[in-house]
């Protein structure tokens, strides 16, 4: 008898969890949809009819819609959640201002890091909340999914981080036409570190490690061709899978090499485990990569008193802010209780791009898109205009060194 | 060749790693004949555990060991009395499926209340490392390889010469017979259950230390790689189990430094179906007659 119920209280206990495990992604998506419910009363936007119908002027006193489209639950749930905390700062920021031609309000839904679900995502967007535009999402497949619908609809789309090449172009290469990046490409900030690691830490010999994915081989192949086109030597080039650990015998390899630095196109995780693995080995040369370098994670398990010498290209630092950017750094940490990462910043950049269009056209639709792809803008993380022929921003990338840990020498570099 | 002897200390580190989860595997199949595909989730408990004991409590290594060896024998024994148990009749692949099944609760449970973010440890152990000759062993190396081989000297004991261990091997060898001669077999597997999980935890922690950082997937791959070890070195056999996980990590390792580090998993699975086509009874194991 003693033993028949110890085993169902620990039955029960054991289905309880698996109950709070589903809650999770039900509470996200629950979310969302309380969000559009609570949006269809008392809005006079240019509703579901306007994005068809080509453009219509949003007067003053009215409320828009705009999308935020981002992977709030999934593997890459941190990159996204980071970036609605981004453009919710945006739209507040919008909606506190004294001589704001309307009213936004942005409309939270869920593509759960998966492409599919990012397609669903922005059809419900446009079709039934009427969105005229939309912010997101964070990773680079999850936003090309959307780019032909939302083109279909005259919506625009800007995506806040897909730096995947030709992410912005269809089969036939021209771009999307209502799709638009913030960020620059992989291979741009590949070819700038490339520039930094040839011209400031006059690197000759340089060991190429990267993932083996888009953004991974993208770099790889984008650092090691301007490096060598400088005239400097890839001496040797490894790649690993997302998750490997074990990074002791790749070290040990490039023992028997001469070479004066490593170059990482990779993610945070793997990083730190190769810096780590370096460093046990008494390796002093210095480690260079791209934005995936970009975390507390990062720094977390390298060590912050190890995180030395190490450089990494980035869109967004803290050091040395505008009153712009320390304006946004001060509500964020109000509103979150954290520092804002690249991605709250690229995403809160993205969400006002779309704002002053609005703002400056005046109208959705066919005059929206005009209004970005001529905007000269200026944000967070730099101010650019777009290259026309790939919709992707004009700007610099920054190159960091950090120091105990803390980003510091910011550079900015130009690669052309 | 100074480089040779050193990707040999990295896959005995590797290795020695792969060995104490592989004992868990061929415990528990050894005794029930179930590929308890949870297993390496208990490793990865195992390095949560020891995140939380040494973080919020500051427990030092030996300590965090213990405890990290104590809840994860718990759990084990736990697992066994809930999911497993009640199908200890059923056809195998019930409790397969189950165990697949167990392995996702703790994996999303774990990932509900600790994100998926990767949790890093304190300093615990110094940075020092000697040189002997050509090669350098890190201090936690020597942890892993000492912890290792304490833990693999302490259960070759508790099988070869405790009463326990006695009884482990009469229900290995036929489970009716050991209950006709007054064994208890619930609480043997329930033993079994405990130090092949125990084990685990000690891995976990070792591992959680080595690379900085316990996530709740890690136990995953590692899992299925010991779980090649353990059919490599013969399913079944504990001495096996520690040939086959420092074989696999000799190998994997030789793969990333002669040949290339894409193929550091396939290498694994490769010689999985080698020696399931060759000799599926793996390194050590019996032949044994099917009864009829």
């Amino acid at each position: 008898m003693n033993k028949h119920i110890w085993k169902s209280a620990a039955a029960m206990a054991l289905v309880s969890a698996m109950a709070a495990g589903c809650s999770q992604g039900g509470s996200a998506s629950s979310t969302a949809s309380s969000a559009s419910a609570g949006s269809s009363e008392g809005s006079t936007a240019p509703s579901s009819t306007t994005s068809a119908a080509g453009s219509t002027g949003a007067a003053a006193g009215d409320t828009v819609k705009i999308g935020l489209n981002f992977e709030l639950s999934g593997g890459v749930a941190d990159y996204g959640t980071k970036e609605l905390n981004g453009a919710k700062i945006a739209i507040n920021q919008f909606n506190a201002r004294e001589d704001k031609p309307f009213t936004v309000e942005g409309i939270e839904i869920d593509d759960k890091g998966e492409p599919a679900e990012s397609i669903n995502a922005i059809q419900k967007l446009i079709e039934q909340d009427g969105v005229v535009g939309v912010v997101g999402p964070a990773t680079s497949a999850s936003s090309i999914a959307t780019y032909e619908f939302a083109t279909s609809k005259e919506t625009p789309v800007i995506s806040p981080s897909a730096t995947q090449v030709d992410a912005m172009m269809k089969t036939d290469g021209t771009p999307y036409e209502y799709a638009w990046r913030i960020c620059f490409e992989d291979s741009y900030q590949g070819k700038g570190m490339a520039d930094y690691a040839y011209n400031d830490l006059g690197l000759r010999k340089v060991a190429v490690i990267n993932e083996v994915s888009d953004y991974g081989n993208g770099l790889a192949k984008a650092f090691s061709e301007e490096f060598k086109s400088l005239g400097g030597e890839v001496v040797d080039e490894t790649q690993y899978q997302s998750g490997d650990k074990d990074f002791a015998s790749f070290i040990t390899k490039l023992k028997d090499k001469d070479f004066d630095g490593i170059y990482i196109g990779g993610y945070y995780n793997e990083a730190a485990q190769i810096v780590k693995a370096a460093q046990a080995d008494g390796i002093d040369k210095p480690i260079i990569g791209a934005d995936g370098f970009d975390s507390q994670d990062f720094i977390d398990q390298v060590g912050t008193d190890a995180a030395n010498n190490i450089y990494y290209t980035t869109a967004y630092t803290a050091i040395d802010p505008s009153d712009e950017l320390k304006t946004f750094i001060e509500d964020y940490k109000a509103e979150y209780g954290e520092e804002p990462s690249m991605f709250a910043a690229l995403s809160y950049d993205a969400t006002n791009l779309l704002l002053s269009s609005l703002e400056a056209s005046g109208e959705t639709g066919a005059a929206l898109n005009e209004a970005i792809k001529k905007a000269d803008f200026s944000g967070i993380t730099g101010s650019f205009s777009f290259d026309e022929s790939n919709h992707t921003p004009v700007k610099s990338v920054l190159v960091v060194e950090l120091v105990d840990g803390v980003q510091s020498n910011v550079k900015e570099v130009k690669a052309e | 060749m100074s480089q040779f002897l050193q990707q040999i200390v990295n896959g005995l580190s590797l290795g020695s790693i792969y060995a104490l989860v592989a004992l868990g595997y061929t415990m528990v199949y050894g005794i029930i004949k179930l590929i308890n595909f949870a297993h390496g989730d208990i490793y990865m408990i195992g390095a949560y555990t020891a995140f939380f004991v040494t973080t919020y409590m500051g427990m030092s290594f030996l300590p965090a060991l213990l405890v990290c060896m104590i809840v994860c024998g718990i759990l084990g024994v736990l697992i066994e009395r809930v999911a497993y148990r009640p199908l200890r009749k059923a056809p195998r692949i019930t409790a397969l499926i189950t165990a697949i099944g167990v392995s996702y609760v703790i994996e999303y449970t774990t990932q509900f209340f600790m994100g998926t973010s990767v949790k890093t440890f304190p300093k615990l152990l110094p940075d020092t490392s000697w040189v002997f000759g050509p090669i350098k062993i890190t201090y936690i190396q020597m942890v892993i390889f000492t912890v290792t081989i304490v833990l693999m000297v302490l259960l070759t004991f508790i099988i070869q010469k405790t009463k326990i261990g006695r009884a482990m091997r009469a229900v290995s060898a036929d489970e009716n017979a050991a209950k006709l001669m007054g064994i208890s077999v619930d609480n043997t597997i329930s033993m079994t259950f405990l130090i092949g999980s125990a084990l685990a935890g000690a891995a976990g922690m070792l591992v959680g230390l080595y690379y900085n950082a316990a996530s709740p997937l890690m136990g995953m791959v590692p899992g299925l790689k010991a779980f090649v070890a353990a059919v490599f070195g013969g399913i079944g056999s504990i001495p096996g189990a520690l040939v086959g996980g420092l074989f696999i990590g000799i190998a994997e390792t030789m793969v990333v430094a002669y040949g290339s580090s894409l193929y550091r998993d396939a290498i694994v699975y490769a010689i999985l179906i080698l020696v399931l086509i060759i000799k599926p009874t793996g390194l050590f194991g019996k032949n044994e007659r099917e009864k009829v």
